[in-house]
């Protein structure tokens, strides 16, 4: 189950190695970064992914892919709150100790392993 | 195959237990032990009711009583009041005559303790308490049309009026668990009250402009439900939006949040039957 087998390594805010194996596909991390499975837009702004409305609780993701390489996007994809105790991000790769999960929820990450690879691919776009 | 790989690939991040227990250290010196009772309540500053975050359009409609789809269960409510029901073949008014006067500033000061029981009950509580005690009626389930109607009737008679509710030691424990709900991370989406409601609001989460998360204007007509409901469906949407189990409509969890909602929001004017997107 993907759902159990959340590991990573964190080194200097970073995380290197690819979470999953496959090949990841910018196309469909373009499609989740507006699905309501992953709901980024809520927060960030993307006007690249052809959305019309977004969020402002967050820093625009234009641009990101100069500003962030993809094992520094991993890192913040995965645990915000290692860079922001107070952050607002969820931690799309966490399932230990949180509180009050949905039942439908509990022991899954929001992202699994693949689709974060995918978002990544995507973000390195926006240039 | 590939849980394999990746079992290989993981190492225990060390780098981040070592900050991790540096900052606990730290926060344990500084004599505030856990995070979670660090915080202390607080009121938003400036204190703002939700009416102001919303568009001029819905605004106009909560200020005109005429345009207000919200007033339509006060008015089904009045009507309710002054109807015989149960057994005892009395209606709201045999036993509180003009609402009017009886229920002025009534709803300003829920949620209460109730003396007879000991416990915390909200106007809802109230109102079918009554129904069992002196009307000797069915209870009306939680947000049915005539609950809310009665709810959203009885809460108008205060409306302009503030909010005010004393902690005292009969409804400490209550306020306390509440403030705790507040400020608690929860669900997949692991975000508590305070993080949408004292740090954000005035932003926009997608389409919604956030505000300070008052229960002021309940029961509230919203748009997106095209009716009138209960504060305690607003918060269960909250829960929902972040993903954790829904606590029911009129369990203990959502009175003692409404409980520190009304301490939060003391000052503020109600506004039942209030309007919001
Ligand atoms: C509930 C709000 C929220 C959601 C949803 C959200 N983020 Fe964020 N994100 C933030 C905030 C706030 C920051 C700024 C840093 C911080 O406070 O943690 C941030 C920072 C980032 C950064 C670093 C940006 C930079 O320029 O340094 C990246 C990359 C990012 N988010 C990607 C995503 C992706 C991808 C998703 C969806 C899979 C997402 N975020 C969903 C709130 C959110
Ligand atoms: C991810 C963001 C978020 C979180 C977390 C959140 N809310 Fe909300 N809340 C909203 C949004 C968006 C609305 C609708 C716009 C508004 O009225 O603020 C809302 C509305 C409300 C309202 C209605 C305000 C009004 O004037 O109609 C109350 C009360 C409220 N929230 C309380 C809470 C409580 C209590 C919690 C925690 C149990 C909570 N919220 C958690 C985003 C959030």
């Amino acid at each position: 189950m993907q759902g159990s087998d959340v590991r990573y390594q964190m080194t200097g805010g970073e995380i290197r190695l690819p979470l999953a194996t496959g090949t990841p596909d910018a196309e469909r991390g373009r499609k989740l970064l507006v699905s309501r499975d992953s709901n980024c837009i809520l927060c960030h702004a993307a006007p690249e992914t052809g959305e019309r409305f977004f969020g402002n609780l967050a820093p625009p993701l234009s641009g990101v892919g100069k500003r962030l390489n993809a094992a520094q996007m991993r890192a913040r994809i995965v645990d915000p709150l290692y860079f922001n105790p107070q952050s607002i991000m969820p931690a799309y790769y966490r399932i230990e100790g949180l509180n009050r999960v949905a039942e439908t929820y509990r022991g899954k990450p929001v992202l699994n392993a693949e689709q974060i690879e995918d978002v990544i691919a995507y973000l390195l776009t926006l240039q | 195959m590939k849980s394999a790989n990746r079992a290989k690939r993981w190492v225990y991040p060390f780098t981040r237990s070592l900050v991790q227990s540096f900052t606990i250290a730290l926060l344990l010196l500084a004599g505030l032990g856990s995070t979670r009772a660090a915080e202390l309540a607080t009121r938003p500053n400036p204190l703002k009711s939700g009416i102001e975050f919303v568009s001029d359009e819905i605004r106009a409609l909560q200020q005109d009583d005429f345009s207000s789809p919200a007033m339509l269960w006060a008015t089904r409510g009045e009507k309710l009041w002054n109807e015989a029901a149960g057994a005892s073949g009395k209606s709201c008014a045999s036993c509180h005559q003009d609402a009017r006067a009886s229920m002025k500033g009534v709803s300003a000061n829920y949620p209460k303790v109730d003396p007879g029981t000991a416990r915390l009950t909200n106007l809802e509580g109230r109102i079918n308490q009554c129904r069992a005690q002196n009307q000797q009626a069915e209870p009306l389930r939680y947000e049915s049309e005539e609950l809310l109607a009665l709810t959203a009737y009885v809460g108008n008679q205060s409306r302009g009026l503030p909010v005010k509710v004393a902690i005292d030691t009969q409804n400490r424990r209550n306020f306390e668990r509440g403030k705790d709900i507040f400020y608690t991370r929860m669900g997949q989406i692991n975000l508590a009250c305070t993080h949408c409601h004292d740090r954000n609001f005035g932003r926009k989460l997608l389409n919604d402009t956030i505000s300070q998360g008052h229960g002021n204007p309940y029961p509230a007509y919203r748009l997106e439900w095209q009716t009138v409901g209960s504060l305690h469906r607003r918060l269960r949407a909250c829960f929902f939006g972040v993903r954790a189990e829904l606590p029911p409509a009129g369990s203990q969890d959502l009175l003692d949040l409404e409980l520190f909602l009304a301490w939060r929001s003391q000052g503020l004017k109600v506004e039942t039957p209030g309007v919001r997107r």
